[in-house]
């Protein structure tokens, strides 16, 4: 069974970005990247399933600038078997990225996708689903525990107030959640090891997808900033600050 | 026009986030409320003030293969499709747009006009004003940033929705959900926090004095999450819940971006924490310097007084 792992290039979830001071985006150039944080678990979720045996083989597949490279060789690092790059300079939305993944599925015919449940750059919480609906296949979104066994998936998922589980008939879609797994960080020899390991380089226009926009961005700012307030000296100070001047418990 | 706002509900009542995504969704039509679930939640629904129709198709689980059939189905009538941004909503919404070849916008926090919305980015460290050309527009909507639409006050018709046939690659096999007495976190007046600090999940229990004094929910940083101490669904941050409550009481939360990210909406808050030079003081209205073990049972005796 094939697994494909699509990974995101985004600014390291250390680094606090700031807005461009013309309203443009924020500030990507001289930051650290990395992988995002939620297509790491994705990744090693997948490891995790060829090391049972459940998989064979590990694809990863990262849209974006020549050095996404970087973190298809990251997740070639952890365990991933070849890596597919899709190169373009333009920013792609999520319905655009669904649709390259798309192309990408009906050519390998992985029997799962995983991916992480959010970028960390554009929150939107998006692909999976949409690639899953582009495929007709069943979705099993933010994912802490993933069986699969006899042509199924059993997902259990993260959701207000608990979680569910659902079987996903395969192929299928995964989206990754906190708990699902702690990724492990690649050894040296793997990291050298990476370096041999195939990256295939394709255009969007390949797939056939146009990835023109739908959202036009108007402008980027930076949210409204709260003032640091006071400290108060004791348990009773606060409350009694809390009652009396901010007057918001009995 | 009208739009259509999906029902976030647990087979009983429709939670606080529907209604502010009801509140949202009033800016931008006429709204119908799309309830898959018992009649009961339908004419639950059909009272929220600001509802023209409910849309009711009868299910005991909503999975998102079928759901998303059934609103892309719906859609000729509608120029938005809503949702709230709980696990429901962001599950479901984005599969609805693909299905109709529309680029989804998650979580807004700010309407501009029909077309154009304002949302966080990055965390919410930014906020992104996006123009959409897409014909329809497929919105999920932070709770947060709107208040919610009245439970009582309406009386809209209940209608049946058509049917759409499940696409049959999915089943529900089981739930198993956390019944508490206490609000829930999107919806809770004031919310108590907890981070790494707490020391264990036994120790997070502390917690629970202070919150059943003041009727609050209980969050917890992804520090306390990721070690075990509170269940994930607590979770307060980027990516987990983004709470906007009356007070927010951070207990040994250092005050992380991410973190940040899911309060700073909060009207007071305040924080408790033993290093003064933590993050969270910044944004703290009210900051207390000390052990959370010695203060917490002081706080709890000062409110009992």
């Amino acid at each position: 069974m094939k697994i494909l792992v699509p990974v995101k290039r985004v600014v390291d979830y250390n680094v606090k970005v700031r807005v461009r001071p013309d309203g443009t985006g924020v500030e990507t150039a001289n930051v650290k990247m990395s992988m995002n944080p939620f297509d790491e678990i994705a990744v090693e979720e997948a490891v995790r399933l060829k090391e049972k045996g459940v998989a064979t083989e590990i694809v990863a597949v990262s849209i974006g600038v020549p050095q996404a490279q970087e973190q298809i060789r990251t997740a070639l690092a952890m365990g991933a078997d070849r890596g597919i790059l899709v190169e373009t300079a333009d920013a792609v939305e999520p319905i655009a990225v669904a649709k390259i993944l798309k192309a990408i599925v009906d050519k390998e015919a992985p029997q799962i996708v995983i991916l992480g449940k959010q970028a960390i750059d554009d929150d939107m919480n998006a692909t999976g689903q949409m690639l899953a609906a582009l495929l007709g296949w069943g979705q099993g979104t933010f994912a802490n525990k993933v069986e699969v066994a006899d042509g199924s998936a059993s997902v259990t998922r993260e959701v207000d107030g608990g979680q569910e589980t659902v079987k996903l008939t395969l192929p299928a879609i995964v989206t990754t959640d906190l708990r699902l797994n702690e990724p492990r960080y690649a050894s040296l020899p793997n990291i050298m090891k990476a370096r041999k390991k195939p990256i295939e380089t394709i255009k969007p226009g390949d797939l056939g997808v146009d990835t023109a926009p739908r959202l036009k961005v108007l402008k980027v700012e930076e949210p409204p900033k709260r003032q640091a307030g006071v400290k108060v000296a004791s348990a009773a100070e606060l409350v009694s600050k809390l009652r009396n001047e901010a007057k918001v418990i009995p | 026009m009208s739009v259509l706002v999906l029902a976030d509900h647990d087979n009983a009542a429709i939670n606080q986030p529907t209604r502010s995504a009801i509140a949202a969704a009033g800016q931008l039509g006429d709204v119908h409320l799309l309830v898959i679930g018992p009649e009961a939640v339908a004419q639950a629904g059909a009272k929220i003030a600001g509802v023209a129709k409910v849309v009711h198709s009868p299910a005991e689980h909503i999975m998102a293969e079928p759901a998303a059939a059934l609103i892309a189905g719906l859609a000729d009538g509608y120029t938005h499709l809503l949702a709230p941004g709980s696990a429901l909503g962001k599950n479901i919404m984005p599969r609805v747009a693909a299905l109709l070849d529309v680029q989804p916008i998650s979580d807004i926090s700010g309407i501009v006009d029909a077309d154009t919305f304002v949302r966080p980015i990055y965390a919410g460290n930014a906020l992104a004003t996006v123009q959409s050309s897409d014909p329809k527009k497929v919105l999920t909507v932070r709770a947060a940033s709107f208040d919610p639409a009245a439970p009582e006050g309406g009386s809209a018709a209940v209608e049946p929705a058509q049917a759409a046939a499940d696409p049959g690659v999915s089943t529900f096999v089981n739930a198993e959900l956390v019944k508490s007495e206490r609000p829930e976190l999107t919806a809770a007046r004031i919310v108590v926090s907890g981070g790494r600090a707490m020391g264990s999940a036994e120790n997070f229990h502390i917690l629970d004095g202070i919150a059943d004094k003041l009727g609050a929910a209980v969050g917890a940083s992804r520090a306390a999450v990721d070690a075990g101490y509170a269940p994930n669904d607590q979770q307060v941050g980027q990516t987990g819940k983004i709470v906007a409550p009356e007070l927010y009481i951070a207990f040994g939360i250092s005050g992380a971006i991410q973190h940040l990210a899911g309060m700073k909406d909060s009207k007071v808050i305040v924080a408790v924490n033993k290093d003064e030079e933590a993050p969270i003081f910044q944004v703290a209205d009210y900051g207390l310097v000390g052990d959370v073990f010695k203060l917490i049972p002081e706080i709890e005796a000062e409110l009992g007084k």
